[in-house]
């Protein structure tokens, strides 16, 4: 058994001036402090990585930076799946007696600290370098040839895309923190600039500077503990040339496995974090787990299906899509929202009680993923 | 036909090639000197007729670079090759999911690469 004792999160947007570290400290005291731990209580600690810190041992880079002395640490790279895979690792570090309280942290200045371009290119490197990458794609690229195939075989259209990007700016005006707040409508999604087709402006994340952080820990010691019930992944490719299909991923496997270790089903889920990089991502990870049927996401979300008073409210924060995206901690912000809803502390953005969140990542093309179940403390 | 006297378009030759197990006979598109299926070391490269089905496609409008900028819009596809292997080209304006395109060779940036269009 473990339990998330605390979570922090940045604002995220810009924040000139600060780099990786900087955002890293900063998520980290808020976590430590959410948790009513001290430095000293911390002895294992898992980084992500960052683009403009690129390092061979960024977890005691950190260590050293912050102040800590961990019996075991060390950094992950799972691309967009890093974050739920360090809680995953330490969910199983802690239930194996390894560590007592694991800071999980990460950070990064991917808006400020780089060009729009060099942020473009390498993000487009986890493409083929000699397959992919020279035919001048990018990120977007990869997810817009998954989107026209899922469209071409279940229907789903741009306008429900369109009413997954409105959802998640609808919950990011509620929150202070979020890098966009005003809200906009599907008019606005279809009407935006082209980025790589279907996807336009509006269906795409942002590119931010932020961090996130959480501890995980083998006692409830904090009154506010979620206790992590079950973890899981599947990986099926890395490229999207290479990928067994593109209408088929291993969320499915992935969720299922987590929601069979946690001993509950998709009917006992009452909150959701998911990935949501692009509006297709969302929709293609809502309907493979089966929190919405084949080509309907979009339109469950259009009629409040995952609203804040809605059967399974979901990313109640505002999303990778106008929360922001800082890279590792763009998925954390995710754990950290489903954090205050189950533990009763979302202010307006309070989705009742929610007792069940599943939370689900993925890296790459939709190459690797990794889901989580936590629940509130009986 | 052995896959080290054989080049392709991401070496600048004008020919795409793809490889087979000589074992379990299974095909197979990124260069390796193995199966990935079975593990096996014969593996033979050959060279595709060029020929195949689009599978998937996306209309790239924000390139990632200045030197492909001069470029944007281009289209994007992933094609199914007759020969039993996916990979990814550029394709013509104005073609669609499920049509059967033929490969050319056109300059793109400081590279060539394979560009489908319909027969």
């Amino acid at each position: 058994m473990s339990w998330v004792t605390g979570v922090g999160l940045t604002r995220f947007g810009k924040h000139p001036g600060r780099g990786t570290l900087d955002l890293m400290s900063e998520a980290a005291t808020s976590a430590l402090a959410d948790a009513g731990l001290e430095r000293r209580d911390i002895d294992g600690l898992l980084t992500g990585y960052s683009t403009t810190l690129p390092h061979l041992m960024l977890s005691t880079l950190f260590a050293e930076h912050f102040g800590l002395s961990p019996r075991y640490a060390h950094a992950i790279q799972l691309g967009g799946a890093t974050g739920f895979t360090m809680a995953m690792l330490a969910h199983h570090i802690v239930e194996a007696g390894l560590a007592s309280h694991v800071l999980v942290v990460a950070g990064e200045n991917r808006l400020t600290g780089q060009s729009r371009d060099s942020a473009v290119q390498t993000l487009a490197q986890v493409g083929h370098p000699a397959y992919e990458v020279p035919l001048g794609a990018t990120i977007p690229a990869y997810y817009g040839l998954v989107a026209s195939r899922y469209m071409h075989e279940h229907g789903i259209t741009e306008e429900d895309f369109a009413a997954l990007a409105v959802l998640m700016r609808t919950h990011a005006t509620r929150h202070p923190g979020a890098q966009f707040r005003d809200p906009i409508s599907e008019v606005d999604v279809l009407a935006s600039k082209p980025v790589s087709s279907p996807l336009k402006l509006l269906d795409c994340c942002p590119v931010s500077d932020g961090g996130a952080a959480f501890v995980v820990s083998r006692e409830c010691v904090s009154a506010h503990s979620v206790r992590i019930l079950g973890t899981a992944q599947a990986h099926t490719h890395q490229h999207v040339s290479a990928a067994p299909s593109l209408t088929r991923f291993g969320a499915a496997a992935s969720a299922s496995d987590a929601m069979r270790a946690a001993g509950v089903t998709l009917r006992d889920v009452d909150y959701a974090g998911i990935y949501d990089s692009f509006t297709i991502t969302l929709a293609i990870l809502l309907e493979e787990i089966g929190l919405a049927p084949r080509g309907q996401a979009g339109k469950l979300a259009r009629a409040g299906h995952f609203s804040a008073d809605g059967s399974v409210p979901l990313n109640a924060h505002g999303g990778l899509l106008s929360y922001g995206h800082c890279g590792v901690g763009g998925a954390m912000a995710h754990l950290v929202e489903a954090h205050l809803q189950l533990t009763d502390r979302g202010g307006e953005r309070q989705c009742g009680a929610p007792r069940l969140a599943l939370l689900h990542g993925d890296g790459g093309v939709l190459s690797s993923h990794v889901s989580l179940v936590m629940e509130r403390a009986r | 036909m052995s896959g080290d006297a054989m080049s392709d378009w991401t070496e600048g030759t004008e020919a795409i090639l793809y490889q087979r197990c000589g074992t379990c006979s299974r095909v197979w598109y990124f260069r390796r000197d193995f199966c990935p299926h079975c593990g096996d070391t014969k593996v033979v490269s050959y060279r595709a007729a060029g020929s195949g089905t689009v599978h998937a496609m996306t209309r790239v409008a924000r390139a990632p670079s200045e030197a492909l900028r001069a470029h944007a819009p281009y289209v994007i596809g992933l094609v199914d090759v007759d020969e039993g292997f996916r990979m990814m080209a550029h394709l013509d304006d104005g073609v669609r999911i499920g049509d059967r395109v033929r490969a050319r060779f056109e300059t793109f940036g400081d590279a060539i690469v394979p560009v489908f269009g319909t027969d």
